[in-house]
């Protein structure tokens, strides 16, 4: 069989470079000095200064991870932690300045936010430059904004829960983290208030040589229900940037969160990111991931079942092309009776391209009858990529019930056969094997973002998805 | 409208057909039978020359158009079908998607959305195909017997010219084997045609066959009318075995 091109994602619109124009750009490196310039820089209260300044040296003394990817290309002292755009955050699109605009514009954002979601916000390499939600759901006490804002307005609700779900010491991209946070959003839904239509926050990097460090919380209290769209890129430079954020959800007793990412960093990018779910009793949180871009991606959302009868499902695909190693996953950890896991993970790999699926699954003593069912099926589009499933089981009751399915598989000349026969050229049969692999996760992306997964396996099959 | 001359095919080093000669003209329906390992199902692949078989010798022309060496896909778009006798599984692509991409790809034309739905749904209907299973994952699941139907589904929404059915009542009950006889009388007019691959007779006690080919150990070694199946019915290949 002659060799056949899947086209890669056209990152045309990804790629839109605007001038490094910044207010003010932060010192390469990593010191003591630097991370005071920068809380000062951010008007920190006197406790996040200290947080950073602790974090700082918990980042100095961890090692960088002996598993996975290889990290040796990073130079700390080679990225700006801190850029800050010349603009203040604004609740109407007309007070953001002109190019700025315009990339979202491009992304879609504005347009999706009139159609499809009820809140939106839009960071623009370390702070947030819009942020604005519907009036009904400020009615209702939902709150919806920056970090850096609610730090400052809801200190009590801030302190309580910020880096007590992902802590500093977890592991030195953390830490790092900690020290560098910068813009990202928070959201607290009240008691029992239903949010039906999504937010989003979408991190866009435009400054080369630099790091985005967003970190999110929300919290979603007993009863209530939120859908919350993460979306990210960046255009593609020479040098590394660096992507470690923080993604900390606490979902209360008997309360909903549905977390979707469309992950699509240019790929000098190395995606450090840690992501990590509280779930209450008979609480749900469900993860649906897509990892496009990135050079390296090393992420394993992770949900900690807490309350009896809680309950989690991760659907996630990565799409690991030339020169990219994806090195995703998903961790959970039963910690009560009753709880479930779902894990539906899938990957494509191309041109060369690594794609690993590294997960944990832990069901304690406490957590009879619960029950965790993992599938991951992985599909190699040529004989040069490559694609490894590293699961760690640690089971330690009997009283559960668990599966581990994992399959690798790649196009069968015989499938190929049976499509062209049908009038397919190879390119389309294989687009058509490839887009039906992705159908499982797609169908569960908002509507947009199954659209984009379309032009990324670059088929005009119409109406597959959605 | 189709004409196979002298064709020599291997599979591997192994010499499969060894000589084919088959003129299939408009209007006609064409049977190949054969005890197994005698080349039918190679014959039905090198029509649409499938890569794992390679040509060594001869011509296949189809409509006035020499087809011998062109890619799989282009001798669809000519208008060649093939019901395969272990249709693929394509997990994520429902029937009716992939039915309505291939009869794009096939004819070159944009689908009219709510007339290709009702022409679908209609042939489901004669088929005994239930509605849902439109829905559902290409093959994925199905028994053998809705896979088989699946495939006549198929030749009837994208109307070839000629419709090569390979092996399309091997594993079917009684029922079954009608369904599909049924699905080839509707499918068949004056203008197209149909070769059937079979290593039994049942299928066509219910259709008109106009030529009857016994292939033995990749030739054809005797051509006749339905009088032939008969006689194959009764006493087999033993015959035409010893030559």
């Amino acid at each position: 069989m002659s060799k056949t091109q899947i086209e890669d994602i056209n990152r045309n619109i990804y790629d839109i470079k605007n001038k490094d124009d910044y207010d003010y750009k932060i010192e390469k490196g990593l010191t003591k000095q630097i991370i005071e310039e920068l809380s000062k820089q951010k008007q920190d209260p006197d406790w996040m200064r200290e947080f950073r300044l602790k974090a700082l040296d918990v980042y100095n003394k961890l090692q960088l991870p002996t598993w996975g990817p290889d990290l040796s290309e990073l130079d700390m002292g080679e990225i700006a932690t801190y850029v800050r755009p010349k603009t203040k955050m604004s609740n109407t699109w007309d007070d953001v300045p002109d190019d700025i605009k315009e990339t979202f514009d491009k992304l879609g954002i504005p347009e999706a936010e009139k159609t499809s979601l009820a809140g939106v916000g839009a960071q623009y390499d370390s702070e947030v430059v819009y942020h604005s939600m519907k009036e009904d759901l400020i009615k209702q006490g939902v709150i919806y904004t920056d970090m850096e804002t609610a730090v400052r307005e809801y200190p009590k609700l801030v302190k309580e829960h910020f880096m007590k779900c992902v802590p500093v010491h977890d592991h030195k991209f953390v830490a790092l983290h900690g020290a560098v946070w910068s813009g990202g959003s928070f959201v607290y839904v009240p008691k029992g208030v239903k949010v039906d239509i999504p937010l989003q926050s979408y991190f866009r990097l435009n400054s080369p040589e630099s790091g985005q460090f967003e970190h999110t919380l929300i919290i979603v209290d007993e009863g209530a229900s939120l859908h919350f769209i993460e979306g990210c890129s960046a255009p593609k430079y020479n040098k590394v940037n660096l992507h470690a954020g923080c993604v900390e959800l606490y979902v209360k007793d008997n309360a909903y969160l549905r977390y979707s990412t469309i992950e699509n960093w240019s790929k000098n990018m190395l995606n450090l990111n840690t992501k990590k779910a509280i779930v209450g009793k008979n609480a749900q949180v469900d993860w649906v991931s897509g990892s496009f871009g990135s050079k390296i991606s090393m992420l394993y959302p992770m949900s900690i079942l807490n309350g009896e009868g809680s309950k989690t499902e991760f659907t996630g695909i990565s799409f690991a092309g030339k020169g990219q190693n994806l090195d995703n996953g998903f961790k959970v950890v039963h910690n009560a009776k009753n709880t479930s896991s779902v894990v539906n993970a899938k990957s494509i790999s191309k041109d060369g391209g690594t794609c690993t699926y590294r997960s944990l699954v832990r069901i304690g003593e406490n957590a009879k009858n619960s029950k965790s069912v993992v599938s991951c099926e992985s599909l190699m589009l040529d004989d040069i990529s490559k694609s490894d499933t590293i699961p760690v089981n640690d089971i330690r009751t009997d009283e559960v019930e668990f599966s581990h399915e994992a399959k690798i598989g790649k196009i069968s000349d015989k499938t190929i056969f049976y499509l062209m026969s049908r009038g397919m050229s190879e390119e389309d049969a294989k687009a058509m094997i490839v887009r039906g692999f992705a159908y499982p996760i797609s169908k569960e992306l908002p509507v947009e973002y199954a659209v984009e997964m379309n032009n990324l396996i670059n088929l005009e099959l119409e109406g597959a998805i959605g | 409208m189709l004409e196979i001359k002298d064709l020599y095919v291997n599979a591997g080093e192994k010499e499969i057909l060894k000589g084919i000669n088959l003129k299939i003209n408009k209007g006609e329906i064409h049977v190949i039978m054969g005890p197994n390992g005698s080349g039918k199902t190679t014959t039905a692949n090198a029509i649409l020359n499938n890569p794992e078989y390679q040509k060594k010798q001869g011509s296949i022309v189809f409509d006035g158009t020499d087809i011998t060496d062109l890619k799989t896909d282009e001798i669809a778009r000519n208008g060649v079908f093939m019901s395969f006798q272990l249709p693929e599984e394509i997990p994520g692509v429902t029937v009716a998607n992939f039915l309505k991409y291939a009869k794009n790809k096939i004819t070159g034309k944009p689908v009219k959305v709510f007339q290709f739905k009702d022409e679908l749904k209609k042939y489901a209907k004669e088929l005994k195909i239930k509605e849902e299973t439109l829905e559902r994952s290409l093959n994925v699941g199905f028994s053998g017997g809705e896979k088989k139907k699946n495939e006549i589904l198929q030749m009837l929404v994208l109307n070839p010219k000629l419709a090569i059915l390979d092996e399309t009542d091997s594993g079917l009950d009684v029922d079954a084997i009608k369904t599909v006889s049924k699905g080839i009388e509707m499918f068949k007019n004056e203008e197209n045609a149909v070769l059937i691959i079979t290593h039994n007779t049942k299928i066509l006690h219910s259709l008109k066959v106009d030529y009857v080919h016994i292939l033995v150990d990749g030739k054809i070694v005797k051509t006749g009318t339905q009088e032939l199946a008969s006689e194959i019915e009764e006493n087999g290949y033993e015959k035409y075995r010893k030559g």
